[in-house]
């Protein structure tokens, strides 16, 4: 997957981003049931970083939006080395750190934090606050001598507003609230003064007159100790709030990127629009908006073909990548509209849905035995009928009927690239006009 | 040092604050081994005779002897005396109890340790092992252990207590590597793994001091089980030569023909001191189980009085 | 808003056994719940809106006493027998939980899960008549009839919390207590939920009780409101009136301290909710009050109509009459400190 967006070299030379991220993978083989480890059968693997590319500027605060399943965590933990990069380059500072030995990336580890969701969990249970935040600079070696940690714990917990330090040195985490162990965690994370710092969903388990406190302590922090952000959340109002620039992703790839106002004020991507429409608001003016992408986010093991929010997205069109996964989902979704006699009339004329399953752009929908492929056929024109909308029709190129089912062929798909739009980048076949036209040339099976 | 105390602190301020039946227990049972581990530190004090004595002063002892005076729990068909064989008993259980602790936990926690935390073959190969020690009938395991060992270093306490740690060993490795296994995956080996802690670190403050609040419980509930399997080897002759010390089990089986005869008190004093401390220190664990353990403190508490509404 | 409430409840109160004093997590609540009507029920956690919804099902824990009376259909709940209860739950008092992963049995498929649920009810039902209403169900909530013979895991997060829901709903109940059914979701999953939710109170008569954290929801899904700190309801109204122009100080903070997507400023509330096993005397959220006046830390506040179908409990809106003299000067407080918080 070839980026199309490169920084020209010079611009590159006098601001180099503090982290750049190019073609990033992270993959995850799935250990699969106990039956498909005996037969030593592979379950698959999760591609949960798809080629990641962005930058990190210093100074800035980057919002990594997604949904559970985008991926956003993984590459939280990437950047870290918690997570290995199967591909793909990470350079912190013009240092390549992506598939580094723990031993080589552990000095690197005092410029690069991250902060973790679960305050709670986050903190060792057997130590009190002074040792826990000060550990870090013993690991480093940095500071060895009791009294001198404990004094540089309570600096940072009096910075972090755990004031005065006396109180919380000696407590346990579990004699703290929410609030007060992410701020002991953040303590944790500036005591080695690092330049960027991954917080991973910070707020999220946090009440909400809790939430704005820590926010405002991390801009501060930000702005006193020159800290760069790299924000990761499923939360767009806190993000927009928070953030200079918003990455969203979907099923581990960015789709879309760029200057925090101009993403909210002018969602490029589908899915982001989708997102910023979805978002409960509390303004009672407001009600549930009901236009929203269908079903869920897929599984990552198999992802959609083409474009991989084509099976939701409302804007779909011929080249986004339809295939035999998106015929079954129609049916079933008609079927899910029938009265049950009606659904088991037509559900007794196919054969095996199964059949689908496998991803591919050309697929036979078998009819049950006994029955003919027109019949399948006609079940297929009466949907085409009832629904001519559908963007799914607009990917299928034909539809034939055989004596054991209907064969169906669906349009040659695209891989979206990565486009830029304004200040933003975006990956999406609306605004690439090889698509658009690749669209327009051949003729739909009509 | 000082974490370590006050992680102590912290235990015994929970004990006191806990209520009923547990405290109780607990109480109960360190009362009863802190008694046998008096009687094995001043046996040579507390106990009228030595264990193998069957004279004093230039007079040998009657024989299976009625309890009465001299010999408050009476005289065994060696002469010997019971009470001082019970006292001088508690010793070698304690000693052995003791040793094989020390042995089980240093073997033990640290192979869970380690195969746990680092994974791969080493934890395969090591659980292989400990699974095949598992699985044979412990006795037979002991007696095979002390059967080999005799001929080494011969039919004394550390052949017992090694006997014993074998048995042993497994059970401390299967709950310390399970639980390191959980804990490895906790969020905050993650965020010290990220801070840039050293491995070695890691599992030392990380995870050891997490996963050794287990191990009071297992040690203690195991105390127990190694007093029984210390007996069972004796009582069979496979344990400590009769010579080198008192041993209960030994007691026990040698009174099998006085039973017979009516000759009740050579085996009911050195049965009732090991039913006794299997008791104390069975006592003990599972005190500080339902002490410690959250679950099963969160289910003994009580649904409130709510008063009637006061007026306001 | 017509005719008797279904659900009532009256002087509820609910503790907690501890091992020292109890914690009471909810301490005097007064709510009524109407046929086809969604009350939301809001507040941070601790506040006892769970421990509320639980007490209405009679899924409180062991540990829990009760006092009080909830009135369902004109009967005390707080009365009846666990089996009595048991019989109530399903087809007149429906829950849908948080979590879906850990409700539904891995072991067995969708189907087995429908035809227990019915059956436990209607015993002599048969397996079509079980087969067609479970599919009706489903459909509502978007699952395939294809997926009917399908294991829990198969099915993804946000479906699984569909066929909890339509679990919840094959039995037709009169009250459904949905405590945070979306927040373990994703957002347009969650989005997705709630249509699903405001469409059944159009369709059906079922009184919906929906306990969440975020006002967003509330203020999408729900026609009225019951603001809970602390274990009291300290302001109830008409959803878009109590958004719109919040009564109590509590609900006016908790609104401004929400980030949405209109916010351009950080707000919070100083301090941390109290805890229930000592709350504050008088007025629970006068130590935190911007608002507090001397009254607030002295006497309970009374509960007031500031306008037709709007109750508050705040000395704010009176009733003047009772207030002492000098009591509407401001409190003085000293500062709190930015640590203290949840």
């Amino acid at each position: 997957m070839e980026s199309v967006v490169r920084s020209p070299e010079s611009v590159e030379a006098e601001a180099r981003p503090l982290l750049q991220v190019r073609g990033l993978k992270t993959t995850f083989s799935l250990r699969g049931s106990f039956l498909d480890r005996l037969r030593g059968h592979d379950a698959g693997v999760v591609r949960a970083l798809d080629g990641v590319d962005f930058e990190l500027r210093k100074g800035e605060v980057l919002g990594v939006v997604g949904e559970s399943g985008s991926g956003k965590t993984t590459l939280g933990r990437t950047l870290l080395g918690l997570a290995p990069a199967s591909a793909g380059s990470i350079e912190l500072d013009g240092e390549e750190i992506a598939g580094l030995s723990e031993s080589k990336m552990r000095p690197l580890r005092r410029r690069l934090q991250i902060v973790f969701q679960d305050p709670h969990a986050s903190l060792n249970p057997a130590m009190t606050i002074g040792a826990l935040v000060a550990d870090p600079l013993r690991f480093h070696g940095l500071v060895n001598e009791a009294q001198a940690l404990r004094s540089r714990a309570a600096a940072a917990l009096e910075r972090v507003g755990l004031a005065p330090a006396e109180q919380f040195l000696d407590k346990y985490p579990s004699d703290l609230s929410g609030g007060q162990k992410q701020r002991a965690v953040l303590a944790r994370a500036i005591i080695l003064d690092p330049d960027v710092l991954v917080a991973d969903e910070p707020v999220s388990m946090l009440d909400m007159s809790v939430r704005a406190k820590i926010l405002e302590l991390m801009l501060a922090l930000k702005d006193d100790l020159e800290l760069t952000y790299l924000y990761i959340t499923h939360d767009l109002a806190t993000a927009k709030f928070f953030c200079d620039r918003i990455a969203i992703m979907y099923l581990g790839k960015i789709v879309e990127i760029g200057p925090a106002a101009e993403i909210y004020a002018d969602p490029k991507h589908p899915y982001t629009e989708a997102l910023l429409r979805a978002i409960p608001e509390p303004d009672p003016r407001r009600s549930v908006p009901r236009d929203l992408p269908r079903g869920e986010v897929p599984d990552a093991v198999m992802p959609p073909l083409g474009c991989s929010f084509h099976p939701r997205c409302l804007k779909a069109f011929e080249v986004c990548g339809w295939e035999s996964r998106d015929l079954r989902t129609l049916l079933e979704s008609r079927w899910t509209q029938m009265s049950e006699p009606e659904f088991e009339a037509e559900r007794a004329l196919i054969g095996d849905l199964d059949a689908l399953d496998t991803p591919a752009t050309e697929c036979v929908l078998p009819a049950a035995s006994g029955q003919t492929g027109d019949e399948v056929k006609g079940i297929l024109d009466s949907l085409r009928a009832q629904e001519p909308d559908d963007p799914f029709w607009t990917g299928v190129e034909t539809v034939q009927s055989e004596p054991r089912g209907i064969r169906v062929t669906f349009r040659k798909n695209l891989a979206p690239r990565d486009l830029e739009q304004g200040n933003a980048r975006v990956r999406c076949h609306l605004y690439d006009d090889e698509a658009l036209a690749l669209a327009k040339s051949s003729p739909a099976s009509r | 040092m000082n974490r370590r105390l006050d992680g102590m602190r912290r235990m015994l301020a929970t004990v006191r604050q806990t209520k009923g039946v547990p405290k109780w227990m607990l109480y109960a049972g360190v009362g009863i081994v802190g008694l046998f581990v008096f009687l094995a530190i001043f046996a040579p004090i507390v106990a009228p005779y030595g264990f193998d004595q069957v004279t004093s002063g230039g007079v040998r002892f009657p024989k299976q002897a009625h309890p009465d005076s001299t010999h408050l729990f009476g005289t065994t068909v060696q002469s010997t005396d019971v009470l001082s064989r019970v006292i001088w008993g508690s010793r070698t259980a304690i000693e052995v109890v003791v040793l094989s602790l020390i042995f089980s936990l240093i073997i033990g926690v640290p192979l869970g340790l380690f195969s746990g935390y680092i994974g791969g073959k080493l934890d395969r190969v090591l659980v292989l092992i400990m699974d095949a020690l598992f699985a044979f009938p412990y006795l037979l395991l002991a007696i095979v252990i002390a059967f080999l060992l005799s001929d080494k270093i011969g039919q004394g306490i550390v052949t017992a207590a090694i006997a014993i740690t074998v048995v042993y060993v497994p059970q401390y490795f299967r709950v310390v590597r399970n639980h390191v296994i959980s804990v490895r995956e906790e969020t905050y080996v993650d965020a010290a793994r990220a801070l840039g802690a050293p491995r070695r670190t890691i599992i030392r403050r990380y995870v050891f001091a997490n996963v050794i609040q287990n191990v009071p419980v297992i040690a203690t509930l195991n105390a127990a089980d190694a007093i029984l399997t210390l007996a069972a080897l004796d009582f069979l002759g496979y344990g400590i030569q009769p010579t080198q010390a008192a041993e209960w089990g030994y007691d026990v089986s040698r009174a099998i023909d006085d039973a017979g005869a009516g000759i009740w008190w050579t085996g009911v004093w050195p049965g009732l001191a090991i039913v006794l401390l299997v008791t104390g220190f069975t006592l003990v664990g599972e005190g500080l189980n339902d002490v410690l353990n959250p679950i099963i403190r969160y289910r003994r508490i009580k649904r409130p009085e709510i008063p009637a509404e006061e007026t306001s | 808003m017509s005719g008797a409430a279904i659900l009532s409840l009256r002087g509820l109160r609910v503790w907690y056994g501890t091992e020292g004093d109890p914690v009471r997590a909810v301490d005097g609540v007064n709510l009524e719940l109407h046929s086809g009507q969604t009350l939301g029920l809001v507040g941070e956690s601790g506040c006892g809106k769970s421990t509320l919804g639980r007490s209405v099902v009679g899924l409180l824990p062991e540990a829990a006493a009760i006092a009080g009376e909830v009135s369902y259909e004109g009967r005390d709940l707080a009365g009846l027998s666990p089996k009595e209860m048991r019989a109530l739950r399903g087809p007149d008092l429906g829950l849908i939980f948080q979590e879906p992963m850990t409700r539904l049995d891995p072991l067995v498929t969708i189907e087995h899960h429908f035809r227990e649920t019915i059956r436990t009810h209607e015993p002599g039902i048969d397996r079509k008549e079980v087969r067609r209403r479970s599919l009706e169900a489903l459909a509502g909530m978007g699952i395939p009839p294809t997926r009917f013979e399908q294991y829990p895991h198969e099915f993804s997060g946000g479906m699984r919390q569909r066929i909890m829901i339509a679990l919840a709903l094959v039995l037709n109940p009169k009250v459904l207590v949905a405590d945070e059914p979306t927040t373990a979701l994703d957002v347009i999953v969650e989005a997705q939920i709630l249509g699903i939710l405001a469409d059944l109170r159009r369709n059906f008569d079922t009184a919906l009780l929906l306990i969440t954290h975020n006002l967003g929801i509330v203020a999408e899904a729900c026609d009225r409101v019951a603001v809970m700190y602390a274990g009291k309801i300290v302001e109830e109204g008409d959803a878009r009136d109590v958004f719109a122009k919040p009564a109590h100080p509590y609900t006016r903070e908790l609104l401004r301290s929400t980030i949405s997507l209109e916010t351009t400023g950080l707000h919070y509330i100083p301090g941390a909710p109290p805890n229930l096993i000592d709350p504050p005397p008088a007025c629970r959220f006068h130590p935190r009050c911007p608002s507090a006046m001397k009254v607030c830390a002295d006497i309970h506040p009374v509960e007031v109509a500031p306008s037709p179908g709007r109750r508050v409990s705040c000395w704010l809106h009176g009733p003047e009459g009772q207030i002492p003299p000098g009591g509407t000067a401001p409190l003085e407080r000293g500062e709190i400190a930015l640590a203290e918080e949840a």
